[in-house]
């Protein structure tokens, strides 16, 4: 079984409000499947659905070889999945080791086999040194470390990340996604969502982008950007004035232009002879060109079809 | 192990043992209170008041007509407290039981694990209030007076499981945590106050009818009975009938649960 979960026309809807509207996508064995879309975009309630916290409202999904739909499976899908919710819902009132060992007990581990996993895991997270602590006494960076490592107890086929990395500092960022890396190496199926296109970009062999509970489009990021914006981009720096009028014509070079309030855009194969003609003509611009991007393809098919 | 209605005890269990892990943190801060009120109830209300009463409530003095009703009051006041404030701030601050469902558990587990719990806080309770009127008996104060005593604790078990699934049931359906002072006001203070366990319930008329539908007057009569070993068949009549609301409220509880938590 290499597809390990298969959505076929998913719908979630919340009385009048359509969530998800009948999406289609599969996530392969082994890879690092990413949902990257603004706020509201349905990312959330996909990955609810998948981990059985939320019921389908249409369509069918199936997960680990399991019939989602209806709950009947609830159990022996969530047996195998790992789930790393959005928000902290550690428990408070336990310490660091304790939210761990409880959880052992969910997941058939007992006694000697249980402290052994404990400890395996407060070491991949770093929190070996914080194990008797209370988790309130935890940085931000540090609980959703031991959210991770919480939800790799019952060395779970797939593990779920909801937003894994929003509202850590930079650094814990950088630590988190050494984390998430070491997992990949693991071949662990990882689910995730963001709204970083850094993190996209950095963990995800294939992203799906969602927009109004639609998938907009899906691929590897190198065939996002070679498709939805370019190899290459050429961006100039625009004053207050907006683009001056005897350079309107440059919008015409490379493959696509895109003018946003303080830039202009221009996606090309090859950046040279692009950036050489604007040099020329606004020399006394700010110009810069740079590899595409996934912030390019995202600004792009918002503009185009995230928002109306 | 897998229990009627989708409940397996194993997870069940693992509901349980978290509350037991933070009751270890707090035990010694809170165990003392739980014995300082029955000991203040019965000196305040059964040697203070019982003065003035004498023997004209029960045929008996008033210390020893109160007594078997305070212990199964203390049992409701452990239940129910567990299951309405804990519980909510447990579902809706810390969503410990969003956490919960995130692994193999399922709601039903939930529910009867905290139901487990509640009922473990009730006996804690209870029997802490029993241990002060059993002592009192041992010195000399004829509280107990029956073998039948010791079932009591079996009927503390009967009385945390209805207070605690009642508690789960209106935590289940309220969105704000401030709706307990009605709960609490309109609820569990007339309970206590009208089972029987001051004065008997035919003191206002019907007052006999309108208890037989409530639990605590179950729990008071039979632990009455208990005490005393004046038992007939209304008291097995009392253990039916909260064994009855415990298997209806145990199936309508995860449901409810669902309700309020599952989007």
């Amino acid at each position: 079984m290499d597809i390990v979960v298969e959505a076929v026309g998913l719908k979630k809807t919340y009385g009048e409000f359509v969530a998800v509207d009948g999406i289609d996508f599969e996530i392969r064995r082994g890879e690092c499947f990413g949902f990257l879309g603004p706020n509201g975009a349905g990312k959330t309630t996909t990955m609810r659905m998948i981990y059985r916290a939320s019921p389908l409202t249409d369509g069918s999904l199936v997960v680990l070889g399991h019939e989602a739909r209806g709950g009947q499976n609830d159990r022996l899908i969530k047996a195998r999945i790992g789930v790393v919710p959005q928000e902290d819902n550690l428990d408070q009132e336990l310490t660091v080791r304790e939210n761990l060992s409880l959880f052992c007990g969910f997941y058939g581990l007992r006694g000697a086999a249980a402290s052994a996993r404990v400890d395996e895991l407060l070491a991949f997270a770093d929190l070996v040194a914080k194990a008797g602590q209370r988790v309130e006494t935890l940085s931000g960076g540090m609980k959703r470390r031991l959210l991770i490592a919480r939800g790799l107890l019952g060395r779970p086929d797939l593990v779920i990340l909801d937003e894994p990395t929003t509202g850590l500092d930079p650094r814990a960022r950088q630590i988190l996604w050494e984390k998430l890396g070491a997992l990949r190496q693991r071949k662990a199926t990882l689910v995730l969502t963001t709204h970083y296109m850094e993190e996209a970009e950095r963990l995800c062999d294939r992203i799906a982008i969602m927009g109004q509970g639609r998938i907009v489009a899906v691929d590897t990021p190198a065939a996002l950007i070679e498709n939805h914006a370019a190899r290459h981009v050429v961006e100039v720096r625009l004053g207050v004035d907006g683009l001056p009028p005897h350079a309107a014509d440059l919008t015409e070079l490379g493959q696509r232009a895109e003018l946003l309030t303080d830039r202009l855009l221009i996606y090309a194969a090859e950046a040279e002879p692009v950036i050489a003609e604007v040099l020329q003509r606004l020399p006394d611009h700010v110009s810069l060109a740079r590899r595409g991007s996934l912030e390019d393809v995202y600004l792009n098919l918002t503009g185009k079809e995230l928002t109306d | 192990m897998r229990l009627p209605g989708n409940i397996d005890l194993a997870m069940a269990l693992t509901v349980w043992r978290r509350n037991v892990m933070v009751y270890r943190h707090t035990w010694k801060a809170n165990i003392l209170p739980n014995f300082f009120e029955p000991l203040l109830y019965l000196v305040g209300m059964g040697v203070g008041l019982g003065a003035y009463v004498g023997e004209s409530v029960g045929g008996t003095n008033y210390l020893t007509f109160i007594a078997p009703g305070l212990v199964a009051a203390s049992a409701m006041n452990g239940a129910v407290f567990e299951t309405t404030y804990n519980m909510f701030v447990k579902m809706r601050f810390g969503r410990i039981y969003d956490a919960y469902l995130g692994t193999p558990a399922s709601i039903e587990d939930v529910a009867f694990g905290e139901l487990m719990w509640a009922v473990t806080r009730a006996m804690i309770y209870g029997v802490a209030f029993l241990s002060i009127v059993a002592a009192m008996s041992l010195f000399g104060v004829p509280l107990l007076t029956s073998p039948w005593a010791l079932l009591l604790p079996f009927e503390l078990i009967l009385i945390g499981a209805v207070f605690s699934l009642i508690g789960q049931v209106f935590t289940a359906m309220i969105k704000s945590i401030d709706l307990y002072s009605y709960f609490y006001t309109l609820g569990i203070t007339p309970l206590f106050l009208f089972s029987g366990i001051f004065f008997p319930t035919e003191r206002f008329p019907y007052g006999d009818t309108i208890a037989w539908f409530t639990p605590l007057y179950h729990g008071v009569h039979l632990a009455r009975g208990l005490a005393t070993g004046v038992l007939d068949l209304s008291h097995a009549v009392d253990a039916v009938w909260m064994l009855t609301i415990c298997v209806i409220l145990v199936a309508i509880t995860p449901r409810l649960m669902r309700r309020a938590m599952v989007k």
